[in-house]
């Protein structure tokens, strides 16, 4: 497929590699905050090519692991109202709850269904007005505009038994609270390309500014990525901390100005919890009041909940780039996709998945 | 999920949103192109949970590969490739 082949060719990889061994004279700690990315990395081995004088630290940036338990919770307390059909992304499907998940409680008769988009939430609440169609709409800056759309279009045509149960998180805040946490080791960061598409960089110029930290906007292919890393060892070499963009096919400086106006419009900061990371100060997104009307925190009566989350699950550490998945105990013993601790386990952006489906008989091997 | 893959529109349609038909390696897909007003058939757009999130820009994407390939050019001639790599 045009622009994405291109991007996977091994030449081209090989020599990137080799110029980021060549200008590394010492060991920088860099840190990927998309999970897509990690996927990238840890599928492709793109963090054994270049040598171990680049570590990488991967980053909170998996929507479905930092989507707070209360959300799944009430989630699984929607979806087994017999007037509701809760519609979500496959991952959230498996994600676990305190006590259950949505998978399950589709087993016990509960209608879930999977979607790849908003639009097909909207397709069924036409199509069965006697039903309630929520539609648990996670993510990051990517995904919010898609949400924003299908909530004015509800708005547009009056489908009132359409809404959105919301759980938006930004980046900015997230890296914010790395750079300033002092057991930080990360001296470098790739942004996320997709994140930056909407968005822009210009929260990351100033964020590169003020800790005097590079940050390259990478994309999402080796050797998209492989680019990023030698830009990013380069500025730390040079001795420059800039904000810079290695995926100017996609990204430009301002975004995408119509899906922020989209954003802007029906929704509004907060503050917000991340699993495993607690509660970063306005680093969410929620319905404005206007769009009350189809905000399902408001429209159902939901009892309080109280998330319990497993002892054993470390996913928090590994959210922040403080543990790898296998440091854990569980891993892959206790904890599997089949049967998971944690939400990392389960996404297909998840640190813990990409070691699980790529590293196990890699570790496996190298016991002793 | 902040996944997004590039597609090829083949076709525009206005219905209250404006929608269009986008191809992906042979498989073709309905896709929202309401974030994408300059877009038209021809075009690549970034597809992210049914919504074009971008026009990829063809100029930036040819600069970037062109140094790439220059890079995997010369690297080619320093380290002979073993037959088969990938």
């Amino acid at each position: 497929m045009k622009y994405l082949d291109e991007y996977r060719d091994a030449s081209i990889a090989r020599a990137l590699a080799e110029e980021i061994r060549k200008r590394c004279t010492r060991i920088w700690v860099l840190m990927e905050i998309c999970g897509g990315q990690t996927h990238t990395l840890i599928r492709y081995g793109l963090d054994e090519l270049f040598g171990p004088n680049v570590q990488l630290v991967h980053g909170p940036g998996c929507p479905v692991c930092v989507t707070p338990l209360e959300t799944i919770d009430r989630a699984i307390a929607l979806a087994r109202r017999p007037e509701v059909i809760l519609v979500s992304y496959g991952d959230m499907l498996r994600v676990p709850g305190s006590h259950s998940d949505l998978l399950r409680v589709k087993s016990e008769g509960g209608d879930v269904r999977l979607a790849y988009s908003p639009l097909a939430a909207l397709d069924l609440a036409r199509a069965m007005p006697a039903r309630r169609v929520v539609f648990l709409g996670i993510g990051f800056e990517t995904t919010a505009p898609a949400h924003a759309l299908a909530v004015l279009q509800a708005a547009r045509e009056g489908l009132a038994n359409f809404s959105l149960l919301s759980s938006h998180v930004l980046v900015p805040p997230a890296i914010r609270l790395l750079l300033a946490s002092p057991q930080n080791r990360v001296q470098g960061f790739i942004a996320p390309g997709h994140v930056c598409t909407v968005m822009g960089y210009a929260q990351y110029a100033a964020l590169a500014r003020e800790f005097r930290v590079p940050i390259v906007v990478g994309g999402f292919e080796p050797v998209d990525l492989l680019e990023a890393i030698l830009m990013l060892v380069k500025q730390l070499e040079e001795g420059r901390a800039e904000a810079e963009n290695q995926y100017t096919r996609s990204v430009s400086y301002a975004g995408n100005r119509a899906a922020q106006e989209a954003v802007e419009r029906v929704f509004e900061p907060c503050d917000q919890k991340w699993r495993g990371l607690g509660l970063i100060p306005q680093s969410g997104l929620r319905l404005r009041a206007e769009f009350a009307a189809f905000d399902a925190l408001r429209i159902f009566p939901l009892a309080e909940v109280r998330p319990e989350e497993s002892p054993e699950c470390i996913s928090a550490l590994v959210l922040q780039g403080l543990r790898k998945p296998t440091d854990c105990p569980a891993f892959a013993v206790r904890c599997t996709p089949e049967n998971p601790l944690g939400a990392p386990m389960v996404s297909s952006e998840g640190a813990c998945a990409a070691y699980y489906q790529y590293r196990r008989l890699v570790s496996v091997k190298e016991a002793p | 999920m902040c996944l997004a893959i590039p597609g090829k529109i083949l076709s525009l349609e206005e219905q209250g949103t404006r929608m269009g038909r986008v191809e992906f390696g042979g498989i073709v897909k309905q896709v929202c192109l309401d974030l994408v007003p300059q877009a038209a058939p021809g075009d690549y757009v970034m597809v992210h949970v049914g919504f074009a999130i971008s026009k990829v820009d063809p100029e930036e994407a040819e600069k970037t590969y062109a140094l790439l390939r220059s890079m995997g050019a010369l690297a080619g001639e320093l380290f002979a490739e073993p037959p088969g790599a990938e």
